[in-house]
C-alpha cells in the first residue's frame, strides 16, 4: 500500500519533472506546453527589429502583473527610460510597475573606449547589482537584454567566457528564470555563442518580408526536457504586446454540439431540418456577384445578436458603416447590436496583412470578444493575399479554432460567374458543415435569386431550390416551379402560380359540378323507384281483389253444387257420391 | 591632501595648479584580489601623485547600490573621478604602465614606443 503510493508519487514527479514558468504571452505557453523552464535561462535569438527585447519586457510584465512573480531587466543597450518610452505604446506602464516593486530596471553601459584593462578581474560587479535588484524587487525572473555587449565591451573574452558561465550556473542556484536576448550570427544562432551557455530553451524569431508582406515568425529550436510545438508560429506585435497562434497544434478535437441556431430568415430555418443551423458549425455562402450572400450572413449575425449572443463581423470589402447603411435597405437595422456591443464589426482590406498576420488578428480579436457566431465576408478576398493553398490552410486553421472554440462560423464566398457555380474558388467546401448556394436564374428577360443548400451535415434539409427574394423587409424565401425550361422564378413564377390558381379553381368546379349531377341522377332514380313502388302496390291490390273473388266464386259454386245435390238425390247418404257424380260431370 | 613635487607629471601646463586626484577603488569584499589591487594603487599614487590624491574604496558587497552609479561591472574597478573626464581602469592594477595610461599620467610621448 505505501509502496504503491511512492510509486504513485514518484510518477507524478517525473511528469512534473520539469516546473515551468508560464509567459503570460499570448500562444507562447501553448506552443511550449506551459511556459519557460522555471529556474533555467532561455535564450531568445533573432535578427535586428525581431522583437527580442519586446518578448523579454513582455514575459517579465506578464510575470509580475499577471502571474504575481517580479523581475529584473538588466538592459545592457537602452536606458530605462527608453525602455519604457518603447514599450508604452503597447500598454506596459514599467515605471509604475517600478514604483510597485514589482519590477526592477537596471541600465548598464559598457563603453569599450572607457575601459583599461590592468590586471586580473572579474565580473563580480554585475554579480552584484543583479542580486542587489533581485532582492529589491523579489525578483523570479531576470532578462539579460542583451548580454552580448559585454562581448563588445569588455577587452578580454576569456574572462568574460568564464564569468558567463559562472553566472548562469549563479542565477540558476538562484532559481531565477532567466530570458537573455542575442543577435544573429552568421550562420550561428547568436553572434557570441551563447547558445553555449544556455541548453535548456532556445527561441528563435525572425522576420521576413515575402511578396511586400511582412510576417514575423517565432520558432521553438529546442527546449530541453520538454514537448514543444516545432513549427514556425507567425506572430504579432500590437497595442495589446505579442499575441502568436499556435494553429498546427489544432486537431479534430472538438466537441459537435446538438444545440440549434435560428438562421434568422424561418423558412430557411424549415428548409434545414426545421431548426436552423448547428451551434459551432460551419456555413458557407456561396455564389456569384450579387447573389445576396452578406444580406444572408447578416441575418444570421442579427439573429444571433437578438437571443442575447455575441458576433463579430470580419467585412474584408466594406466599411463598417457602408455595411450598416446597405442592410439597413433590406430592413436589418445593424447600429444598435453595435452600441449595444452585441455586434462587432472589424474591417480590414486584406492586402493590409499576410495571411498568418490575419489569422492571427482574428484569432486575437475572437479571444477578447468571445463571440458566438464570426462571420467572414467574404473569405475569398484573402486569396489575393496568399495562393489559393495558403489561403485554404489559413481558412483550415480558423475553421478548426473556431470548431474548438465553439463558436458558430459563417464564410461568405464570391464564385465567378464562369466557374462551375457548385465550387468554390478556395476549395474549403469539405471543411463546412452547411453550404448554401445563391444562384442567379436568367430567364425571361430577369435575373432572379435562387437558394440551395448543397449539404448540411446532421439534418435532414430540404433538397428544393427556393426562390430567394430581398425586399425592404428583409429576405423572402419562395416556392419555385419546374416548367418546361428549368426552374421558374420571378415573374415567371408568378405567371405559373396563376395558371395554377386558375386550373385549380376550375377542378374545383368540376368536382361541384359532378357532386350536383350525382344528387340530380340519386334523386331521379329514387323517384323511380316510387313510382315502381306505387304500381306494385296497385298490382297488388288488383290482384288481392280477383283472388277473393275468385275464392268467393268457388264457394258459391260449392254451395250451389250441394243444393242440387240435395235436391236430385233425396235419399243418396253420401257426399261421396255426389262427388263422383260431380266429377264425372 | 598634501602638495608634492607637481611639474613632471603635468608638463603641458603653464601654471603650476594642481588639480585634486579623486580616485575610488570598487572591491567586493576583502579578497586577495582587492588587497592586491589596493596595495598597488597606493604603491602608484604615491610614486606619481605623491600628496595630491584622494582614494576612496567601495566595497560593493556592502554597498550594492552604488555600483550602479558608476557602472561597474568588472572588479577591482578604479574609477578617476577628478580631474575629469571619468576614466575606468578595471583589473588588479598590477600593470603599472597600463594604469598609468589609464590615469592619463604617462607623459606625452612616452605612450607609444
Amino acid at each position: 500500500m505505501l509502496a504503491e503510493e511512492s510509486a504513485r508519487q514518484l510518477l507524478r514527479e517525473a511528469k512534473t519533472a520539469l516546473p515551468k514558468a508560464p509567459s503570460g504571452i499570448r500562444g507562447l505557453d501553448e506552443i511550449t506546453d506551459g511556459g519557460l523552464p522555471r529556474g533555467r535561462p532561455t535564450l531568445v535569438c533573432g535578427g535586428a527589429g525581431c522583437g527580442k527585447t519586446l518578448l523579454a519586457t513582455e514575459f517579465l510584465v506578464r510575470g509580475a502583473i499577471e502571474v504575481g512573480e517580479p523581475g529584473v531587466f538588466m538592459a545592457f543597450e537602452e536606458t530605462a527610460e527608453e525602455l519604457a518610452a518603447n514599450v508604452a505604446s503597447l500598454g506596459f506602464d514599467l515605471r509604475k510597475l517600478q514604483q510597485e516593486k514589482k519590477l526592477a530596471i537596471d541600465y548598464v553601459r559598457v563603453e569599450r573606449s572607457e575601459i583599461e584593462e590592468t590586471g586580473e578581474y572579474d565580473l563580480e560587479g554585475l554579480f552584484v547589482r543583479l542580486q542587489h535588484a533581485i532582492k529589491t524587487v523579489g525578483a523570479k525572473r531576470v532578462v539579460l537584454d542583451s548580454i552580448e555587449s559585454l562581448f563588445s565591451g569588455l577587452p578580454n573574452p576569456g574572462v568574460l567566457r568564464s564569468e558567463l558561465r559562472r553566472l548562469f550556473r549563479w542565477l540558476k542556484d538562484q532559481g531565477m528564470t532567466v530570458v537573455l536576448t542575442g543577435e544573429k550570427g552568421e550562420g550561428t544562432l547568436t553572434r557570441n555563442g551563447l547558445e553555449e551557455y544556455v541548453s535548456d530553451c532556445v527561441l528563435f524569431l525572425d522576420h521576413r518580408v515575402n511578396d511586400q508582406t511582412s510576417t514575423r515568425r517565432l520558432r521553438v529550436v529546442k527546449y530541453r526536457g520538454s514537448t514543444h510545438g516545432t513549427n514556425e508560429y507567425p506572430f504579432l506585435i500590437d497595442e495589446g504586446g505579442i499575441s502568436i497562434l499556435p494553429i498546427t497544434s489544432l486537431g479534430l478535437g472538438h466537441k459537435a454540439s446538438r444545440e440549434r441556431v435560428s438562421s434568422g430568415i424561418p423558412r430557411l430555418d424549415q428548409m434545414l431540418g426545421g431548426k436552423g443551423y448547428f451551434k459551432g458549425g460551419t456555413i458557407l455562402v456561396s455564389g456569384t456577384a450579387g447573389t445576396g450572400k452578406t444580406s444572408v450572413a447578416a441575418h444570421l449575425a442579427r439573429a444571433t445578436c437578438q437571443r442575447g449572443q455575441r458576433c463579430l463581423f470580419l467585412a474584408y470589402e466594406e466599411s463598417p458603416d457602408q455595411l450598416v447603411r446597405n442592410m439597413s435597405s433590406i430592413g436589418i437595422d445593424l447600429e444598435p447590436l453595435l452600441r449595444d456591443g452585441a455586434l462587432r464589426i472589424l474591417a480590414t482590406r486584406p492586402s493590409a496583412h499576410g495571411l498568418e498576420l490575419h489569422l492571427v488578428a482574428t484569432h486575437k480579436a475572437i479571444q477578447q470578444f468571445q463571440p458566438d457566431l464570426v462571420v467572414v465576408d467574404p473569405i475569398t478576398n484573402l486569396v489575393s493575399v496568399g495562393t489559393p493553398g495558403e489561403t485554404q490552410a489559413m481558412l483550415t486553421r480558423l475553421v478548426d479554432f473556431l470548431k474548438l472554440d465553439g463558436a458558430t462560423a459563417c464564410f461568405t464566398s464570391l464564385t465567378s460567374g464562369d466557374v462551375e457555380s457548385e465550387m468554390t474558388e478556395v476549395g474549403i467546401s469539405s471543411l463546412v458543415d452547411t453550404w448554401l448556394v445563391l444562384q442567379i436564374v436568367r430567364a425571361n428577360g430577369e435575373r432572379n435569386r435562387t437558394l440551395s443548400i448543397i449539404k448540411s451535415r446532421g439534418m435532414a434539409h430540404s433538397n428544393q431550390t427556393a426562390e430567394f427574394r430581398l425586399f425592404d423587409g428583409g429576405i423572402e424565401l419562395c416556392d419555385t416551379f419546374l416548367g418546361p425550361s428549368g426552374v421558374l422564378t420571378g415573374s415567371a413564377r408568378l405567371a405559373q402560380e396563376a395558371t395554377d390558381r386558375a386550373s385549380a379553381l376550375a377542378l374545383d368546379q368540376e368536382i361541384a359540378r359532378k357532386e350536383a349531377e350525382r344528387e340530380r341522377r340519386r334523386r331521379q332514380v329514387e323517384q323511380q323507384i316510387a313510382s315502381l313502388r306505387e304500381d306494385l302496390a296497385a298490382q297488388d291490390a288488383d290482384f288481392e281483389r280477383a283472388i277473393q273473388e275468385a275464392r268467393n266464386r268457388r264457394e258459391r259454386v260449392a254451395e250451389d253444387r250441394g243444393e242440387m245435390a240435395r235436391t236430385r238425390h233425396q235419399f243418396a247418404g253420401s257426399n261421396e257420391g255426389a262427388g263422383t257424380e260431380e266429377g264425372q260431370t | 591632501m598634501r602638495d608634492g613635487q607637481p611639474e613632471q607629471y603635468v608638463p603641458g601646463e603653464a601654471t603650476p595648479r594642481k588639480p585634486n586626484w579623486e580616485l575610488r577603488l570598487y572591491v567586493a569584499g576583502r579578497t586577495a584580489r582587492s588587497v592586491k589591487a589596493l596595495a598597488n594603487l597606493r604603491r602608484i599614487c604615491e610614486e606619481h601623485l605623491k600628496g595630491e590624491y584622494q582614494i576612496q574604496v567601495i566595497d560593493v558587497l556592502e554597498n550594492p547600490q552604488l555600483a550602479a552609479g558608476d557602472q561597474i561591472l568588472a572588479l577591482p574597478t578604479l574609477v578617476r573621478k577628478l580631474p575629469e573626464p571619468v576614466k575606468k581602469i578595471i583589473g588588479d592594477l598590477s600593470n603599472e604602465e597600463r594604469v598609468l595610461i589609464g590615469l592619463d599620467l604617462r607623459p606625452y610621448g612616452a605612450t607609444e614606443i
